[in-house]
């Protein structure tokens, strides 16, 4: 690698659109993915995912733009959700082993008939693990407006969002509409897993919406702190990742490109495990009752 | 029916599932008026703080505040439920649950002002709460727990304040210290308290008014009026003794079939 920019990197039409694209997406999937993790919502954010995988291989047979077919399924699998109770445990227990498996059979239906015809051998590839370099230029409004509406929304309900985590009977008492509420994050959320799997796949959609959210939760304590958080390390994570995956091209098997999901999934567990070699500030503060510097402790723990 | 009640409750009834949770019951609550809902658990005193809240609809009867049908949505009624379901890892500070008691239930953003902080703190002072503002809610114990929620349900300036189970899993200081910080707040404030409880020895100093729930109906008046055997039996369906031991109340039933010498507490707790 003779520079950490390969030639070309800053000229290139896709890597702009690459950037750009991602930007947006990452930072969605991030403000997005704090109130997943707060709502003790990552299951349902991840059988979203499998179901668009089903949406975005259909779409391919068809011959449509793959966002699309991940927006209809994750939509109506939202809906779906919402009517089932995806937050009871029964519930869950039936979307797991019916839904979820169903969905993916029919994707693995999809995919393999798909193949066939076209003998695009790459789109397997690009529906399960994404194809940041190759969107499409004209489905770049869509997804840029679709990213601010699902971020627009959670920034709507953020609030409400927090006190319905808090306790549900409450924001109930106070006049919340709250299975409405939830309904529409529910949606946010689905939108978000379909941007998600645009640029890095549909099955690693939810590590971009769970994985900056996670890190940000073990390290900020306020939510609009985690936010911001979960947000840069997306941001970040994006980044790094096209830039990696550009540099790569170089690198053996010479010619041919890693994947940026490879690249932006690592960076993304990577920060998580960071987190860990980190003293926990609070953990700390119990244990010395206040003798560390650390803002957070002397915050956390005077003596009782 | 007296027209000062800024609570009343009208005959209500709740029947669920083909069972009669509350039947018949009726009682008023006046500004200021420290009440205590006491009863067994499975009584129903839950469900009638959520026919209060407007959370449990009644198959009977009505709840009228200030004399008048409660409206759908009111912000004179506080309420601190009996547990909440946070992770620590949720990242929501003491202060921002306080907080949230002001706008919690309103969309959109805010942008933080001097004057919410000051309000935020002075609410955290007032319920000693003020040493942990910074903690994440769900790191918290349960006695501190109760400290933050009833400041978040009195930011908001309520004129009636519910509680269920607030001392429940609690220690003996943190139970004392919560009663002393309702007390000191419903005299201060002028806010009325509605609080539930299985056991009723912690509230003993600070209770005007007993509400005492058994098989899904009522008896209310003084602690004297209310505690006695011939009330609380009528009300249990079955015989009860009132027992006075150094200073604590024990309400101890008779269950069919075994006799008197054999009684047992109820669950209703009286032993502690």
């Amino acid at each position: 690698m003779h520079y950490v920019f390969e030639p070309g990197f800053f000229s290139s039409g896709p890597v702009h659109v690459a950037l750009a694209v991602g930007t947006v997406i990452a930072i969605t999937s991030a403000v997005v993915g704090v109130f997943t993790v707060t709502r003790g919502q990552s299951f349902a954010g991840h059988s979203l995912a499998d179901i668009a995988t089903t949406g975005g291989s259909g779409a391919f047979l068809i011959g449509v733009n793959q966002f699309w077919g991940y927006l209809a399924f994750g939509a109506g699998a939202a809906a779906f959700m919402e009517m089932i109770g995806i937050q009871r445990r029964r519930g869950r227990d039936v979307a797991t082993g019916v839904v979820l498996g169903a969905a993916l059979g029919l994707a693995a239906l999809f995919l393999y008939l798909g193949t066939q015809y076209s003998s695009t051998t790459g789109a397997s590839f690009s529906i399960l693990f994404g194809s940041i370099f190759v969107i499409t230029p004209s489905t770049v409004p869509a997804l840029i407006a679709s990213a601010l509406l699902a971020l627009a929304t959670v920034v709507a309900l953020a609030r409400v969002l927090l006190l319905t985590s808090l306790s549900p009977d409450i924001a109930a008492a106070r006049g919340v509409p709250v299975r409405a509420v939830g309904a529409a994050y529910l949606m946010a959320l689905a939108v978000s897993v379909a941007l998600s799997a645009v640029i890095i796949g549909a099955v690693l959609s939810t590590a971009l919406l769970i994985g900056p959210a996670a890190t940000a939760l073990r390290l900020a304590k306020s939510p609009l702190k985690a936010v911001i958080t979960a947000a840069g390390i997306g941001v970040v994570a994006i980044w790094l990742g096209i830039v990696l995956a550009y540099d790569s091209f170089y690198w053996p098997p010479a010619g041919r490109g890693w994947p940026v999901s490879f690249f932006v999934v690592t960076l993304i567990v990577g920060g998580y495990l960071v987190t860990y070699l980190r003293r926990d500030p609070r953990r700390a503060g119990q244990e010395q009752a206040g003798q560390e510097q650390s803002i957070d402790a002397e915050q956390a723990c005077s003596p009782v | 029916m007296t027209s000062d009640d800024l609570l009343r409750l009208q005959n209500v009834s709740v029947r669920l599932g083909g069972r009669d949770i509350l039947c018949d019951v009726s009682f008023g609550i006046r500004p200021g008026q420290f009440t205590g809902l006491i009863g067994p658990n499975g009584a129903g005193k839950t469900t009638l703080l959520k026919v209060i809240l407007g959370l449990q609809p009644v198959t009977g009867g009505a709840v009228l505040l200030d004399g008048e049908p409660r409206p759908a949505r009111d912000a004179s009624i506080g309420y601190v439920p009996q547990k909440l379901g946070l992770e620590p890892d949720v990242p929501l500070r003491v202060r921002d649950v306080v907080s949230l008691g002001l706008d919690g239930h309103k969309f959109g953003i805010r942008l933080p002002s001097r004057a919410r902080r000051e309000l935020v703190s002075d609410m955290l002072t007032a319920v000693g709460a003020q040493r942990y503002a910074d903690a994440r809610v769900g790191e918290l114990s349960g006695g501190e727990q109760q400290r933050v929620m009833i400041a978040h349900a009195l930011i908001s300036r309520p004129r009636l304040l519910l509680l269920d189970e607030p001392l429940a899993n609690l220690d003996i200081s943190s139970e004392q210290g919560i009663v002393s910080v309702l007390a000191r707040l419903a005299r201060a404030e002028r806010v009325a308290v509605l609080l539930s409880a299985h056991d009723m020895n912690p509230l003993m100093p600070v209770m005007d008014r007993i509400v005492y729930v058994a098989a899904g109906r009522v008896a209310v008046g003084d602690t004297d009026e209310v505690v006695q055997p011939e009330v609380l039996s009528r009300l249990y369906g079955q015989h009860v003794d009132v027992i006075r031991v150094h200073g604590r109340i024990l309400v101890v039933a008779a269950p069919e079939g075994v006799d008197e010498d054999h009684a047992v507490a109820e669950d209703a707790g009286v032993m502690r």
